[in-house]
C-alpha cells in the first residue's frame, strides 16, 4: 500500500501539529470562548461593535494570530478524533477514510481562515 | 493436525488460547477510562470554537449588518447552552494538558529535574497572563 | 473462628472449556497473606489443577500479574484485607491470550521487548585496555528510572491501544528503548527510531496513562513514551531541515 512508509514517516509531523495546535488551544481557547460565547453574549461584558472589530483586524499581526488560532487547533481535532474514531469506534480498517476527513477538513478550515483573513477589508 | 477428544481445535502440544474480545465499550469499563475518552471528545469542542470563529470571521467579512446577525445568532438560548458546554470541555482540555504536558519533557535545570508541579504552576501562570492580555484587546484596551 | 474471604478466579481448560468460566473458593482471611497466599492455599487443599505463574512471591521477578476486580496487580503484592469482605475476582491478564486458567501467553510481549534492540550499541567498542566505560551519577540519573523495569506486563494489561492495535509496541518496550536511548555509553538511538517508527510502534499512543498508574516500579512508560515522540519530531524535522548530516 503506496501510504504505508511514507504515512508512518509523517506521523511525527503530524503529531507536532497535534501538539502546537493543543498547546493553542489550551492557552488561547477559554478566554476566547468565555468572551464571545458566553460573556458578550449574555451582556455581562461589553461585545466590540462592527468598527472595533474591523480597527482590530487592520494590524496584520492580528490577522496572523486568528489564522493560527484557527488552523492549529483544527489540525489538533484532526489528529486527535482520528485516533479516538480507531480505539473508540474500533474501525482502524477505514484509516483512509478517516485520515482524509479529518486531515483533509483541517485543511479546509486552514483555507476558508486564510482566505477569509486576507480578504477581509 | 490431531485432534484428541473434547473441544475442537485442542491437540496435545498445541493448547487453543482464549482470545478475549475487547468489548466496544471498552472505555466505559473503568473511570479511568472514561476520563481519558472525555478528555479526547474535548477535541470536538475544540473544532466546534473553530467553526464558529470562522462564521464570525465571515460575517466580519460580509459587513455590519452580517456582523449584527451574527451576534444576534450568538444570543439564541440553545447556542449559549452550546458554548456553556463547550467552554467546559475546553476548560477540561487546558487542565489535562497542563497536568500531562510537562511529562512529554524532562526539563532539566543545572542537572536536576525541575519539579513537575513547579511546570504546571507556571503553565497556569502563563494561562492567566495570555487569557489577560487577549482580554484586554477584546474590551477596547 | 476464623475469618475466610471468596475468591472467584477464572478458569480455563482447553481441553474441556469453549471459554473461560469462574470458580468459586473460601480461602481464610489471614491478616498478612496477599492473593498469591490465596491461590497457593487452593492449590494446595482445594483444587490441585488451579494453574498460574509466580517466583520470587517480592515483586521483583514479575511473574504473578494477573487482574484482581479488574485491575491490574502483582498478585504477591496485593493484600486479601484490602478487599475483604467482598469477594475477590481473579482473572488472568487482560489483552493477552489464555492459556490456562491463570496463565497467559507472552510471546508477543517478548518478540516487541526484542525488537527495541535492549543493549548497549557501540559503533565501535573500546578495547579492554582502554577500561570501563565511565558514567557520572547524573547520567545514570537521565535513564535509571526507565531501567527498573521487571517486565511484569501490567502496563501492557491496563493499555487499551495494545488490547485494540496489535502493531502497537506498547509501553514496557517503548521505555526500554528509551533507556537505552537516553544512557551515554549507547549509540544506538537512530537504529531504534527506524525499528519503532516502522509498524506503528510508538505512534498509536495517545497518552491515555494508564500504563504508569499500575506499573509497580514506578517506572513511568507513558512518559518515557511522549518524550521518545517528541525525541522522534525533533529527528524528523532536523532530517528534513538538515538532510546532509546523516550519522
Amino acid at each position: 500500500m503506496a501510504g504505508k512508509e511514507s504515512g508512518l514517516r509523517m506521523e511525527p509531523f503530524l503529531w507536532t501539529l497535534f501538539s502546537a495546535g493543543g498547546v493553542l488551544a489550551a492557552f488561547l481557547i477559554p478566554v476566547h470562548l468565555f468572551l464571545w460565547g458566553l460573556a458578550f453574549p449574555l451582556g455581562w461584558l461589553k461585545a466590540p461593535g462592527y468598527e472595533s472589530a474591523t480597527a482590530l483586524l487592520a494590524h496584520p499581526i492580528v490577522r496572523i494570530y486568528l489564522l493560527l488560532l484557527c488552523s492549529l487547533p483544527l489540525f489538533h481535532w484532526a489528529h486527535r478524533f482520528r485516533y479516538t474514531l480507531y480505539d473508540g469506534l474500533q474501525i482502524k480498517h477505514l484509516n483512509e477514510v478517516i485520515n482524509f476527513c479529518c486531515y483533509g477538513g483541517a485543511l479546509l478550515g486552514t483555507a476558508v481562515a486564510g482566505y477569509l483573513l486576507w480578504r477581509i477589508p | 493436525m490431531k485432534s484428541s477428544g473434547g473441544a475442537p481445535g485442542y491437540t496435545l502440544n498445541h493448547p487453543r488460547w482464549y482470545r478475549t474480545p475487547v468489548s466496544t465499550y471498552w472505555w466505559l469499563g473503568q473511570w479511568t477510562y472514561l476520563k481519558f475518552v472525555l478528555r479526547e471528545l474535548t477535541s470536538i469542542f475544540v473544532a466546534f470554537f473553530v467553526v464558529t470563529t470562522l462564521l464570525q470571521l465571515r460575517a466580519l467579512y460580509h459587513g455590519p449588518q452580517a456582523y449584527a446577525d451574527f451576534q444576534k445568532w450568538l444570543k439564541n438560548p440553545a447556542v449559549i447552552a452550546l458554548n456553556a458546554v463547550s467552554f467546559c470541555f475546553v476548560v477540561y482540555h487546558t487542565v489535562t494538558w497542563f497536568a500531562l504536558a510537562p511529562r512529554a519533557m524532562a526539563v532539566r535545570v543545572r542537572g536536576k529535574r525541575v519539579p513537575e508541579p513547579l511546570i504546571i504552576a507556571a503553565n497556569y501562570a502563563a494561562w492567566l497572563a495570555v487569557s489577560g492580555i487577549v482580554a484586554w484587546f477584546l474590551l477596547g484596551g | 473462628m476464623d475469618q475466610t474471604i471468596t475468591l472467584e478466579v477464572a478458569r480455563y481448560s482447553p481441553e474441556r472449556d469453549a471459554a473461560p468460566r469462574f470458580d468459586t473458593f473460601q480461602v481464610p482471611l489471614r491478616r498478612e497473606w496477599v492473593v498469591l497466599d490465596a491461590l497457593n492455599y487452593i492449590k494446595d487443599k482445594t483444587d490441585g489443577s488451579l494453574t498460574f505463574r509466580w517466583s520470587c512471591r517480592m515483586g521483583i521477578c514479575g511473574s504473578c500479574g494477573m487482574m484482581v476486580n479488574g485491575e491490574p496487580k502483582l498478585t504477591c503484592a496485593t493484600f486479601l484485607s484490602d478487599y475483604a469482605p467482598a469477594p475477590l475476582r481473579v482473572e488472568p491478564l487482560r489483552y493477552f491470550p489464555v492459556v490456562r486458567d491463570l496463565v497467559i501467553e507472552m510471546t508477543d510481549f517478548m518478540t516487541k521487548l526484542q525488537k527495541v534492540k535492549p543493549w548497549i550499541i557501540r559503533k565501535e567498542e573500546k578495547p579492554l585496555s582502554e577500561g570501563e566505560y565511565l558514567q557520572t551519577p547524573q547520567q545514570l540519573d537521565s535513564y535509571k528510572q526507565y531501567s527498573m523495569c521487571i517486565n511484569c506486563m501490567l502496563c501492557y494489561a491496563a493499555c487499551p491501544v495494545y488490547g485494540l492495535d496489535p502493531l502497537f509496541s506498547g509501553p514496557a518496550a517503548i521505555a526500554l528503548a528509551q533507556r537505552y536511548n537516553l544512557d551515554s555509553r549507547d549509540q544506538g538511538a537512530k537504529e531504534r527510531f527506524s525499528i519503532l517508527s516502522q509498524h506503528e510502534g510508538i505512534w498509536g499512543c495517545t497518552f491515555v496513562g494508564e500504563c504508569t498508574r499500575v506499573c509497580p516500579k514506578h517506572v513511568d512508560p507513558a512518559g518515557a513514551i511522549q518524550q521518545y515522540k517528541l525525541t522522534a519530531a525533533k529527528e524528523w524535522f532536523k532530517s528534513l531541515l538538515m538532510p546532509w548530516s546523516g550519522k
